[in-house]
Parts: C-alpha cells; structure tokens; sequence
C-alpha cells in the first residue's frame, strides 16, 4: 500500500486452508475475522488527513420549478471550502443513469422528486456542512404532482422529460410511459373458451426499500495528475465509472476506483448515489472529500423496489389445468428510469410464473411520475409479479376444487416447457419437486407459547412483548409458494467478467492471487473465488485482490449473477493460467516422464499429478521463480432481445426456482401476524459453498417476509413526499419478526453453467411474500390483495 | 470542548469536540475506532452498540461528553475485554456482569495484522465466523457485543432469551438464523469450556 493511501484502504486479504477447500465446501469467509474485529474498511470509514465532508442539499418538495439558488449565506459560513449547484458542473455532460442519462447530477431548472440533490458543500466538519447546506435558500415554484397511471397518462398530463430521445420512446404510448413490453403467444381468445373456471383479481404491491446497512459513502481523493481516486461502495465498478468520468470531464483512466467496504447492497447500489458530488467537491477544493448519507438521506439516496399494479385473469378446466392468463403489470417507475426498462423486461417475462400456460397476453409498463424513483432490488420484477399470480393460484385451486399444492403441481413447468416468450427451459426446472419437498418438511408445534404449567411466553405470540394476548384469537394458518427468477443480465445485454488470474511462488508455497472487479457486498464471492481457485489450481494458499477498476469490468454483483459469470470468469482463467504452467512443466520436465505428454494432467495439493493421482513435478519446480498471469474475459451464452411488440425472443440465460411454506399465527382481533416458520426449497444446480447458500436463501426469505407484514415506504399521494424515511418508521424485520427458516437445497446441475450452478440470491425473495400472505388469508379468510398487509386491514379497522 | 474517557482499557482524550458530537462520532473519526458502526444514528439499529461501563448502549445515542471519566468497551476490544473476563472467573463464577473495578484494570493488546489472520478472537466472534452468521458484516460490531453482553448476564440462554436480547440490533443479509446459531455455538463452547 502507497504511503499517502487513505485510512481503511483495502488491502490484500491472503487466506491459507489446512484443508483443501475447494468448491462443495463450506469454508468460511477471508474477510469474516476482519468483520468481527472492526478492522474492515467499509466505505463509511475511510480517512484521510485534512479530509473535507461533503453533505447534498435535496428538494422540499417533488415537482417543482426551481426560481432561484442562493448560496451566499452558506459560502459565508466559517469552515465551509465549497458550494456547488449546476452552474458550476464543469462539462456538457449534466446527467447519468444506467441506461438512460435522465438523472440531474444537480438539479437544472427543475426537481421531479422529493430529495432530489440541489446544491452541495464541503466543510472541515459534518455539521458545518449540514448547517451551511441548510443556509442555501431555494425558491420553488410548485407544479402538480403525478403520482399514479391515471395522472401520468391524462391526455393534458405535465410530461416529467420533456423532449425524451431514449430508444424507447418510439415504442411507448405515452411519454410519461418509461418502457412497455407485451408478451403474447397463443390465442387468449379462444383458450378463455375453453375455461370453465375464470378469477380475476387486482393487486397492490408497495414501495419497498433496500435498507442495506451500511449508509451510501465513501472518499474521494483528488490526485497531483488531475485525476481523482475514489474509494466507494457500489455493485458495480465499471458502470459507476462510466457515468462518473463525463461528468467530471476525465478520461476513465483518471478515475481510479477501488472498492471499499460494502454494507450490503440488494440492489440499492446499482444506481450512483454520492460518487460525483464527492468527485467534484474534491476536484473543486483540491482536498479529499469524504460523504455519508445518514439513514435519513439514504431513504432519499437511492432507487427502491417498483411499488405495482397487477391485474390478472387466469382460467382453468375442470380438471385444474390452466387455460390461459391475461395480466397487466404497472410498475411505477418513479421520476428517472434507472432500471426500469429491465424491470419491465422481467416483470411481462416472468408474469407467468412458473407455470405451463399456453395461450397468454401479458404486458408490463413502468411509469414516470414525481414519486421516488425506483430500480433494482432483490427480484426485479419478477417479485412483484410473483405476488399476484400466486394469489390467482389459490383462488383457482380453490374454484376447482383441488388441493392448492397439488393444483400447481399439476400446472408446473419443468425441463422442456416453453416460457411464454416462446423459450425452451432447457435445464432442470423442479417446480413440483420443491413444492413436494417443502410441504413434506415437519410442521412447527402448535401452541408454542405454552410453558410449563406456567403464564404464557408472550414472546413466541403475535404483538410479542407488548403483551396483546395469552393465545386468545390467535389463529394458525399455512400458505404455500413457488417463484421464478431469471439469473443474469437479460434481452440482449453483453454480460461479460473478466478475472486476472496470477500463480506465483511465495516462501516455497505456491499461491493464486485472482483479481477481479467484483463488488463484494456481503454475498459472499471473495469465499467463492477462492475456493475455485484452490480446485482449478490446486493450491491452499489463495490471496484476493481488491476489486479496483485496474482490472477489466466483472459486470454489477446483482441479478442472482457473479458466482455464475465472475466465478465463470474465475475459472476461466484458472484454466488457462493451468495450461501454462503444465506447458511449463512438459518443457522443463517432459523428457522424464511419458506421463506429462500422454496422460491427462491435474494440478492438486501443490503438485502437478496425473488423473492415476501420480505426482509429476511439485508447482514450484515447475514456476521456479516465473508467475503465470492471464487476464481473461468471459462469456455466458448470448441472449437476445424480447421482440416488442409479441415479447417472443430467447431473453434469459437461465431461471432460477424456490418454494416457500409459510406458518403464521394471527392475532385475529388486533390484526397482529407472527410468523412461525418460513420453510424454503431451492434447486441451486451446484451448491459452491453450501454454507453461503442456505444463508443467502434465509436472507433472502426474510426480505420477503419484510414486505410481507411491515416493510413499506408510505408516498404521500397528494404532494408526493415520502412520510417514514426513517427506520422508526420504516420498519425492518427485527430477531423478534423473523421466524425460523429451515431449509432443503437440491441440487440439479445446470450444464450449460460453470460446475453446473444456478444464481440463488433472488429466487428466495419471490416466493416467501406470498407465502405469508397464503397463510394470513388461511388464518383469517380475507382476501388481502395488497401487500404489506397492516393491522388494520385484518380488523377492518 | 476536551473529552476524556476510557476505551477499551487505555485513557483518550479529544479536543475540540463539538457539544453536539455522539460518542460514536468520536470513536470513529476522532480516535481511530471505526467498528462501532453508522447505520442509522438513532438508535434502532444496534449497529454502534458498545458497552458504557458495562452497560450496552446505541453510542450514537450517546453524547460524547457524556462519556467522560467512563470506560467504554467497542469492538476492538471485544477480544481482550473477554480474555479477560475468563481469567477473571466471568460468568462462570456466578459473578455475572463486569464490575468497573474489573473493566478498568484491563487492556487491550495492538495488533498490526492487515488481514486479521492469527488474531485472537472472543469465542463470540469465531462462534460468528464458524456459523456463517457474517455475510456484509455491517451489523457485525454491534451483534458481537450485544451477544458477548447477554452470554455474560445468561449463560445458557433459549432461543427466546437471545431473541429478546438482540431485538435490538438489525440484520438485513442473514435472516438472523445463523446469528442465531453463532449464539447457540458460543453458548455451547462456553458450557464445554467450565
């Protein structure tokens, strides 16, 4: 590490194993003693001496013109070296976003959403750069809100981007219309036909927040060649680089990134948050800049989960099988894009289910208004979708008449079934099975809050230790479902890792340093990495690299996505760097043995062997003081776009399943829900780690359970402002919340996957908020077509 | 204003601290003491748990001049503060709880290890590392000395007893069931180690 690095810089995390530890086993993070001593570096706690703290001021209100800035007053405040609005952004280039550049990196002229950055300072002190950045007087002139379809899409409706030239406005009926994707097949028509069961339903899907712990930050370092260094917390290091250098009119390799610490992500981080105002107060004031949102800015700092409408109408024979589904999916995109057009992608792909239904017309919208914007998180998509049409699966067993389990069992699609975009399934698909294995799971004891001839432990009952009740109202119910989830960037997206991969001898011992540009947010890749490395090449000792942007793009740690592709691209060149050093070896060695030209050859436990497991050369032989070095790009199979106006094409890599049973009691009179039990089933091809697994997939469930009975970020419908950015007020499922989760891992290799694989961090998050809901209705006999569901729509209160 | 206080058995002082400054600031940015953690700075997430003599406490809750003359335990020392406890007799003793006569008598050792390898650990972080109870880490700091806390006060807790004890401290990656299980874990060692 350079002496002038910043404090909490990352460092080489070097891992030995007394044990093989290569994939299948459940070997335990490189980073956790760092973790639980406090010496890992999150991007919150960088330093760096004569450090500035930068702090944004955000819009008061939605949807507004902006008529005047005045800085005067906060640039006047002792201790203040900046204040930056959008006059002083430095290049034509004024905006970012993923995929569409609709974002203000200051607002112009405009604000679209409550907290919209406006203005930004640096201050020798935190509170100096809050207290002056409140000193900044803006003068609004307020426009009417768009909060929903119906304001967005009226015939006079106030556009939110006026002039729009993205590649999708050809295609959209509306302007204030982000993206639409119809997916049609079949003929609905004639299938309704032939139903002799039809349920319609509508159903509300709210806001939902990340709420990753570790707060948007990270610093940035202004550098003596005019460049910038910028330690950061993000998903996706190339992307954010991308967008960053315009804006600051620099080449990208002037803006060195390196990750820092990451506190979690679920997709949060996907957009840009503080990356440019850091830069640019760095750049302006020529010091090192350093911003953290608290919890209360974070609400307001990045994108959340499309709140949705979802009108479904599915059919069914007599004899339970589904005819057809009509469905219109409307997500509300918010005030810029960010992930939307995908979202949408996903949400009329997945709509479906995983279900064999021939004849469907699906179409899925996101819409522009002045509320939050909204993006990536956990399930893109097909998590809202997932909702609704699991709901329809238990009102049309229930008009059938057939068991709800058995009812999807019937329909379930499995290897071979055509996806309603005309793509063949083409890996294990066991829907059936994890629905079969779920079920059979035991059932949690009735009445667990009985003690011993004693009063009740009210901590085991609905309402907990506010002490609602002994038991009395209290109903159990039970709810099953089943979810799927694409893995990997779909429709087209050339979604390639890249890993530089480097075996090299150190005191004797042979060791791999694989680096690649993997943002490791907590999920646990860096396990991973290794332990694919110790297989391929056969050694113990493996060091990580910080992910930094030194090395070729590993594509965004989302979409269920980096154990496939980066650990792909890991693999990959492990494999090559192993042909090199066994070319090494035949040419040092060759003429000794007949082995090295005739037999297939292996590096294992440090040596060069023979597939007999006869050892050859030990590694350091063969390297004798050389290092092998590749650093390769990786491919997964291409996709291809959805067709836009049937949605037919062969849009996904792969899809990914799981099943949840849900046990819930209900305190019936106070509409207060405790979970019991939340059982999963997963198919996870190959389970790498499987350790990691089924903490991925508990993880997971519970985000679902959060959105389930409590998570929801309340939008005021009249100003659209948000009302509970806070976690007093937007409540996160605690210990206490979150039941017991046992899981069951099946695996059923995937073989166009490295080892056989599927992405797992999704498809847990789908199934689990239906499950509960399943439950809750079975408890109480209420429809509920809105989740989160609140006490009082369980008392009518 | 000049604050001094103990952190995990060695005196520090602060200068120039702002009135309003939590004690979690100071840690953090003015002695070097990151660990303790920022996720929300109000005191509902249990992320900058430390132990104010010897109580648990949110330190962003926490003015730092509050602090002053006290002994304050973070994740930094949680290693050292529970090395010593066991020296001490601890729990095991019957003695639960560490009296500030005991807390203050302790130190914590400097370590300049980069990758933590080697570090001696309280059997509640490598109960947390052999569990899989880390995933992003962020609520980490906290958990531990929440759960070093309630093993101390309850050796052998039920499920509910430790889901009562850290309600407080959120987690937003694991779905609690390996905390859970690290808990169990340090329990258990505990028990095998009297």
């Amino acid at each position: 590490m350079p002496s002038n690095a910043p404090l909490g810089t990352p460092t080489k995390v070097t891992q030995g194993s007394p044990t093989k530890g290569g994939i299948g086993e459940s070997t335990l993070r490189p980073d956790g003693t760092l973790k639980v001593t406090g010496e890992f570096a999150y991007s919150s706690d960088m330093w760096h001496e004569d450090m500035l703290w930068g702090q944004i001021l955000r819009s008061t209100v939605a949807h507004a013109e902006i008529v005047s800035i005045d800085t005067v007053e906060a640039l006047k405040t002792p201790g203040v070296y900046a204040v930056m609005t959008y006059d002083d952004l430095p290049t034509d280039v004024k905006n970012y976003g993923l995929e569409i550049r609709d974002t203000p990196v200051l607002a112009h002229g405009k604000v679209r959403h409550h907290g919209e950055p406006v203005a930004i300072v640096a201050a020798d002190h935190p509170e100096t750069a809050r207290r002056a950045a409140a000193k900044i007087k803006v003068e609004y002139r307020e426009l009417p809100v768009i909060t929903d379809e119906s304001s967005a899409t009226a015939p006079d409706a106030i556009l939110i981007h006026e002039g729009r030239d993205d590649h999708h406005i050809g295609h959209v009926p509306h302007p204030n219309i982000v993206h639409r994707q119809p997916i049609v097949r079949g003929d609905v028509a004639s299938a309704r036909e032939r139903a002799d069961f039809i349920v319609k339903g509508e159903y509300t899907f709210g806001m939902q927040d990340q709420a990753f712990l570790g707060p948007e930050s990270g610093l940035a370092v202004p550098a003596e060649d005019g460049g910038v260094d910028l330690y950061i917390a993000t998903q996706w290091l190339h992307s954010d680089l991308k967008q960053i250098a315009p804006v600051l009119g620099l080449p990208e390799d002037k803006v060195r990134m390196t990750l820092s610490g990451v506190g979690g992500a679920f997709g949060g981080r996907e957009d840009l948050s503080m990356q440019i105002h850091a830069c640019l107060l760095a750049l302006r004031t020529g010091k090192p800049v350093k911003i953290v949102y608290n919890r209360f800015e974070s609400f307001f700092g990045h994108v959340h989960r499309h709140p949705a409408k979802l009108y479904y109408e599915h059919g069914a024979t007599k004899d339970g099988k589904l005819t057809h589904l009509k469905a219109r999916i409307v997500l509300d995109g918010g005030a810029y894009a960010s992930a939307s057009p995908a979202v949408v992608g996903n949400a009329s792909s997945l709509g479906a289910g995983p279900y064999v239904v021939e004849d469907v017309d699906i179409e899925a919208i996101a819409l522009y208004t002045n509320n939050p914007p909204c993006g990536a998180m956990r399930g893109f998509g097909a998590v809202q979708a997932c909702f609704a049409y699991e709901a329809q699966m238990d009102k049309l067993a229930d008009e059938v008449g057939m068991d709800r389990v058995a009812f999807r069992q019937l329909n379930a699609m499995e290897q071979g079934t055509l996806m309603p975009t005309g793509q063949v399934v083409d890996s294990p698909a066991p829907v059936a099975e994890l629905l079969r294995r779920v079920q059979a799971m035991p059932m949690p004891p009735e009445q667990q809050w009985l003690t011993a001839g004693e009063a009740a432990d009210v901590r085991q009952l609905p309402g907990g230790l506010s002490n609602t009740t002994h038991g009395e109202g209290v109903v159990r119910g039970v709810g099953y479902a089943v979810g799927i989830k694409n893995v990997g960037f779909s429709e087209g997206f050339d979604d390639y890792s890249t890993a530089k991969v480097r075996l090299e001898v150190v005191g004797g011992e042979p060791v791999a340093v694989v680096h690649t540009a993997m943002a490791e947010v907590g999920q646990g890749g860096v396990t991973v990495h290794a332990q694919i490395a110790r297989t391929e090449l056969g050694v113990t000792q493996v060091t990580i690299h910080p992910a930094d942007t030194q090395v070729g793009s590993a594509g965004s740690t989302s979409a269920s996505r980096q154990t496939y592709v980066t650990g792909g691209a890991v693999k990959n060149s492990c494999e090559l760097v192993r042909e090199k050093v066994l070319e090494l070896g035949r040419r040092k060695f060759g003429t000794y043995h007949p082995a090295w030209a005739t037999a297939e050859l292996l590096l294992e436990g440090g040596k060069v062997v023979t597939d007999g497991g006869e050892v050859l050369a030990h590694l350091a032989d063969v390297l004798e003081g050389e290092t092998v070095e590749i650093e390769a790009e990786w491919r997964h199979r291409p996709t291809e776009a959805f067709d836009l106006h049937t949605g037919q094409g062969f849009g996904h890599v792969q899809y990914t399943f799981a099943a949840h049973r849900a046990v819930v009691e209900v305190d019936t009179e106070l509409g207060l829900v405790k979970v019991i039990e939340l059982a999963c089933a997963q198919d996870v091809g190959k389970a790498l780690n499987p350790l990691s697994v089924v903490g991925q997939i508990q993880g997971g469930t519970t985000q679902g359970l959060g959105v389930a009975v409590m998570e929801e970020i309340i939008v005021d419908p009249k100003t659209a402002k948000v009302r509970n950015p806070s976690f007093t007020d937007y409540l996160i499922p605690t210990i206490l919340d979150t039941p017991t989760i046992p899981v069951d891992v099946l695996e059923l290799a995937d073989d166009h996957a490295p080892y056989g694989l599927r992405g797992i961090g999704e498809a847990p998050t789908l199934s689990s908020t239906p499950a509960v809901l399943a439950a809750i209705r079975n408890a109480t006999g209420l429809e509920l077509n809105r989740t989160p569901v609140r006490p009082e729509h369980l008392t009518g209160t | 204003m000049r604050v001094n206080f103990t952190v995990n058995g060695r005196p520090q002082d602060a200068d120039d601290v702002w009135e309003g400054e939590s004690l979690l600031y100071v840690l953090r940015e003015r002695m070097g003491l990151p660990g303790s953690k920022n996720a929300c700075e109000q005191g509902e997430c249990g992320s900058c748990t430390v132990r104010l003599d010897g109580v648990p406490v949110c330190s962003c809750l926490v003015a730092a001049g509050q602090a002053e003359g006290r002994d304050v335990v973070t994740v930094e020392g949680l290693a050292d503060f529970a090395k010593q406890r066991a020296e001490h007799g601890g729990c095991a003793a019957g003695a639960c709880g560490t009296s500030l006569q005991d807390a203050q008598q302790w130190q914590a050792r400097g370590t300049d290890s980069q990758t933590g390898e080697g570090t001696q650990l309280a059997p509640i972080q490598q109960a947390f590392i052999d569990a899989g109870a880390v995933q992003c880490g962020f609520c980490t700091p906290g958990l531990l000395v929440a759960a070093d806390e309630m093993l101390e006060r309850t050796p052998n807790p039920t499920d509910a007893d430790i889901r009562e004890a850290l309600s407080g401290n959120l987690c937003r990656c694991t779905g609690y069931e390996k905390i859970m299980d690290a808990v169990r874990l340090a329990a258990a060692r505990q028990g095998e180690a009297v």
